[in-house]
């Protein structure tokens, strides 16, 4: 356990890495939208879509990683079209695992990010309105600065948890090594291999450090954002 | 010309106002809590759209239903500061005084960005981040960052409401510096008639969402409606005249009012200042035959003109000093033994100290 994490150990972190940020900046933007129709816009279908945005939490990972294939796969109505138009494949792929963990984590960022979007006091965007401020205008020049620490916090929170995501990855981007075979991924091969109790361990370890740094720099980060809005 | 006439039902309370208002100058809207004044205010300043209805000013529609004309608030270029001031907290102060700024360039300016600065004493504030500031310089940032925005109206909501009174005397001499030296017209929300006193030109009052009159103030200090709002006590007519001499050692100056002289405590007025002041009815003296030997510095010729019973079971007597209209409360045991009738003679007795704190410049005197 004393020497250097062998290459293994280092290609499952830093794929873990790569997947989780590709997935938090992949969902950012779209967990942003929904978190602004859901708070500020009535409509019928409502309520439809905001437990459709949530479902994720409550599906079991392999049956949203089967949905994905389903769609997305090489014979799924998006994956055919995404692959004969821009020459581009997510099955099986590190961006299908990425994608897959953004889907996973998205309820995540938007319930972070709506919170902070229900506190906004409605009335300085009155204010910036008189002030000449036009829709897009208030909302980058005030919801969003004020929203910044829900967002970063939901960001934050999405990125740690996509780290360990298994069950959406596994079914849809597989198991390969160097390409999908993220932590989680390494970990479970690891148990099942004969003699990989050491490895398995150490993954492990792994995780949980990098889990508890990932909630740890989140409040953190939180915090100062939060003193520099003035919120 | 600021020009209203506007439906709007909303759960519970309707509002059925129209009103004419002379711009510039400051337009009061008065009334208790509840009445309206606010529906009113974002409605002028588009945040709400009525049922129908138009609100149109210098002749430009900005609302008109009917006509399908709704110009957003974005581009009404009207100012609005808020009761809770509303400064954005993630910024500085700079920076919200130049939000609206920035957003307005092509507008003429009315006044600079160092003139602002100078008129609300906010340099010590620039770098500072609005939660630093005390109630009442948050206001006077709200309302630089209002005026800053260039506006062809301004709307001021209740602002000092929220501050206390020390507060309060903190910002109103900037609003009456604002008034007299730049010509944004104004719209001014209060329930305090003392503020009505200090910065308005033109009254409109407003009860249960419907205008019960408007007019100059001190033709609406005798309408008998905003006696019953603003309470017994604060009753009174409100003249106005010009200082005529101003003795600084004893702090009583000269007022011409119609064709009489009234000795007024009056301090920082110099001669040829416009004044208005309220004599509360409860501080007049009605006198049949001239008096001598009384300390009270002014007995005016008057004739009584009406009497009515008020509300809180004296009697009201109007009457005529000369030109101006003053009230006087008296008790009907006193109104019985004078036996005053309408057409009587009378001397009107006002104490000038009892003017102290009731008394305000209107226009500085040239």
């Amino acid at each position: 356990m004393n020497g250097p994490p062998d290459s293994a150990e280092l290609e499952a972190l830093r794929l873990s890495l790569e997947v989780a940020v590709r997935s938090v900046g992949f969902s950012l933007p779209f967990a942003v939208l929904a978190a602004w129709v859901l708070t500020r816009v009535r409509f019928p279908g409502r309520l439809l879509l905001d437990a459709f945005v949530h479902l994720p939490l409550v599906l079991p990972p392999v049956a949203v990683g089967y949905v994905l294939l389903l769609l997305f796969g090489a014979h799924g109505p998006l994956g055919a079209w995404l692959r004969t138009r821009f020459g581009i494949q997510l099955a099986f792929t590190t961006a299908g695992a990425a994608l897959a963990t953004a889907v996973m984590s998205f309820p995540l960022m938007v319930r972070a990010i709506r919170l902070s979007l229900e506190n906004v006091d409605r009335g300085l965007e009155e204010a910036a309105r008189t002030l000449g401020a036009a829709a897009l205008d208030r909302f980058v020049s005030i919801t969003l600065p004020l929203i910044l620490p829900g967002v970063l916090a939901g960001a934050v929170t999405a990125f740690a948890a996509g780290l360990g995501e298994f069950g959406a990855v596994i079914t849809f981007a597989s198991n390969v090594p160097g390409v999908t075979r993220t932590l989680p991924l390494a970990l479970y091969t690891a148990m099942q291999s004969p003699g990989g109790d050491a490895l398995a361990l150490r993954l492990a370890m792994l995780s949980f450090a990098l889990g508890l740094l990932g909630l740890l720099a989140a409040e953190l980060l939180v915090r100062r954002v939060r003193r520099y809005v003035g919120g | 010309m600021l020009e209203i006439s506007v439906l709007k039902q909303l759960p519970g309370f309707r509002l059925d106002a129209t009103l004419t208002a002379p711009t510039p100058g400051v337009i009061a809207l008065f009334g208790r809590s509840g009445s309206g004044k606010s529906t009113l205010t974002n409605i002028i300043s588009g945040l709400v759209s009525p049922d129908v209805g138009t609100v149109s000013l210098d002749g430009e529609a900005l609302t008109d239903i009917r006509r399908g004309i709704s110009v957003p608030a974005e581009r009404r270029q009207i100012g609005y500061v808020f009761q809770d001031a509303r400064l954005f907290p993630h910024l500085s102060v700079i920076s919200n005084l130049h939000y609206g700024e920035r957003r307005n360039r092509r507008a003429a300016a009315i006044v600079g960005f160092d003139e602002v600065v100078a008129l609300l004493g906010l340099a010590p504030l620039l770098q500072r981040k609005p939660r630093q500031l005390s109630g009442g310089e948050r206001q006077r940032v709200s309302l630089g960052r209002a005026l800053l925005s260039r506006p062809r109206l301004l709307l001021l909501d209740e602002p000092l409401a929220s501050l206390d009174v020390s507060r309060r005397e903190e910002v109103l001499p900037y609003l009456v510096a604002l008034r007299d030296r730049l010509s944004i017209p104004m719209v001014y929300v209060s329930h305090q008639f003392e503020e009505v006193l200090r910065l308005a030109t033109h009254l409109v009052l407003l009860e249960a969402g419907q205008v019960l009159a408007e007019g100059p103030v001190d033709e609406m200090s005798l309408y008998p409606e905003l006696q019953s709002i603003i309470g017994p006590d604060l009753v009174g007519a409100v003249v106005e005249g010009q200082v005529t001499r101003v003795s600084a050692e004893t702090g009583i100056a000269d007022l011409a009012v119609g064709s009489g002289v009234l000795q007024v405590s009056l301090r920082d007025a110099p001669v040829g200042a416009r004044v208005r002041l309220q004599l509360l009815a409860r501080d007049v003296i009605l006198a049949t035959q001239p008096v001598q030997g009384l300390s009270v510095r002014n007995a005016l010729p008057s004739t009584v003109i009406a009497i009515s019973d008020d509300e809180f079971g004296a009697a009201l007597v109007r009457v005529d000093v000369g030109g101006p209209i003053v009230l006087a409360r008296i008790t009907q045991n006193a109104r019985r033994a004078l036996n005053l009738r309408p057409g009587d003679a009378v001397w009107t007795l006002v104490k000038a100290v009892s003017t102290r704190g009731h008394a305000f410049t209107l226009a500085p005197g040239s």
